[in-house]
């Protein structure tokens, strides 16, 4: 009945706004800087997929806070969540469990293919849909995989907090060369090269390899911080069963927002 | 094409009101991940193919695997503290 009655409230919500939107006009808005660079970016930066031109050209500072965006929420979460690891640990000690043959063979197959889909997504990033997040996120599914199969064995977390703070160290080093060279911070570096090429679109693959690493890094450090201690799994299957309304409810208006 | 993006609206608005309605919460998941995985598929058809990735990855894949630990955890924590109280 609650579940209804948000229903309801939420199809008003949307008939408020639909008609609030109604009263703009809907033409063609006078995007001046869309235009420019769309007619630009195609010479100026030789990246052959536009949206990277856009998102580490001309809008490279807005990346950089997307990077410190997540890195400070996977820093927050793996602070709150090792802060109750150690409470727990001392009780619940987890032993190397297998979770079955299929799900362990499957996950060594995968591991493989997702790490090759993730690098290439990263490293064809300036030629292809595609870039640094997206295929950083196939890399931290690619590292999560084999967690998943072969709970507790853990990972190393010392290696991932380097490979995160030297990626995102080198992606603000690259801004700060450009500004040494008289340019602007971020400014594309090195020449265009011949548009197409793996090698082209100057220093914007190597941001993207620098982004593809840190997300990577920062979001398997998190799957594996919020997975890893893992006790014997009966009591969490029989527990989902039992789902109290009032987490329902509150589901349901998460889903609203 | 515009049958395919009306299947595709379909499937999400089954989808999210399948996410209101279901009782299990990892089937609200996995309901949520398919809402995500539907518009996806229309960024493609709207020519968006960057953004379509970057939905299909991060909304039905990660988000969804998130979501699903959260609630472990939850549940552990849960049965945890009604271990201790009894």
């Amino acid at each position: 009945m609650r579940n209804i009655s948000a229903l309801v409230f939420a199809s008003g919500l949307a008939f408020l706004l639909l008609v609030i939107t109604w009263q703009f006009i809907l033409g063609g808005a006078p995007m001046l800087i869309g235009e420019a660079i769309l007619q630009q970016a195609a010479e100026e930066l030789g990246a052959a997929n536009l949206v990277t031109s856009v998102v580490l050209g001309y809008r490279g500072i807005d990346t950089l806070g997307e990077i410190a965006i997540l890195f400070t929420a996977s820093t927050a979460t793996s602070l709150v969540l090792s802060s109750i690891a150690e409470k727990t640990s001392a009780k619940s000690k987890p032993g190397l469990r297998d979770d079955g043959t299929i799900l362990a063979s499957s996950a060594s197959l995968f591991f493989p293919l997702l790490m090759t889909i993730g690098l290439y997504i990263i490293l064809h990033g300036h030629l292809t849909p595609g870039g640094g997040f997206q295929g950083g996120v196939i890399l931290a599914a690619a590292f999560f995989l084999p967690l998943l199969a072969v709970p507790g064995r853990g990972v190393n977390h010392s290696g991932l907090a380097l490979v995160e703070g030297f990626a995102g160290a080198s992606f603000i080093v690259i801004g700060i060369i450009a500004l040494f060279q008289g340019k602007a911070f971020l400014q594309p570096l090195f020449g265009h090269g011949e548009m197409g090429s793996l090698l082209s679109a100057g220093s914007l693959p190597l941001l993207y390899i620098a982004v593809g690493l840190k997300v990577g890094a920062e979001l398997s450090g998190l799957l594996a911080n919020l997975a890893e201690p893992s006790g014997n799994g009966d009591e969490t299957l029989s527990a989902t069963e039992s789902a109290s309304t009032e987490q329902t409810s509150m589901q349901a208006e998460k889903t609203k927002s | 094409m515009i049958w395919v993006i009306a299947l595709m609206v379909f499937i999400m608005l089954v989808g999210a009101v399948t996410v209101l309605l279901v009782d299990s919460h990892v089937s609200a998941i996995a309901a949520s991940s398919a809402v995500s995985l539907a518009l996806s598929v229309i960024f493609v058809i709207l020519q968006a193919p960057d953004v379509a990735m970057t939905e299909a990855v991060v909304g039905s894949g990660l988000s969804s695997v998130i979501l699903a630990l959260a609630l472990f955890r939850l549940n552990r924590n849960k049965a945890k503290m009604e271990q201790s109280d009894a």
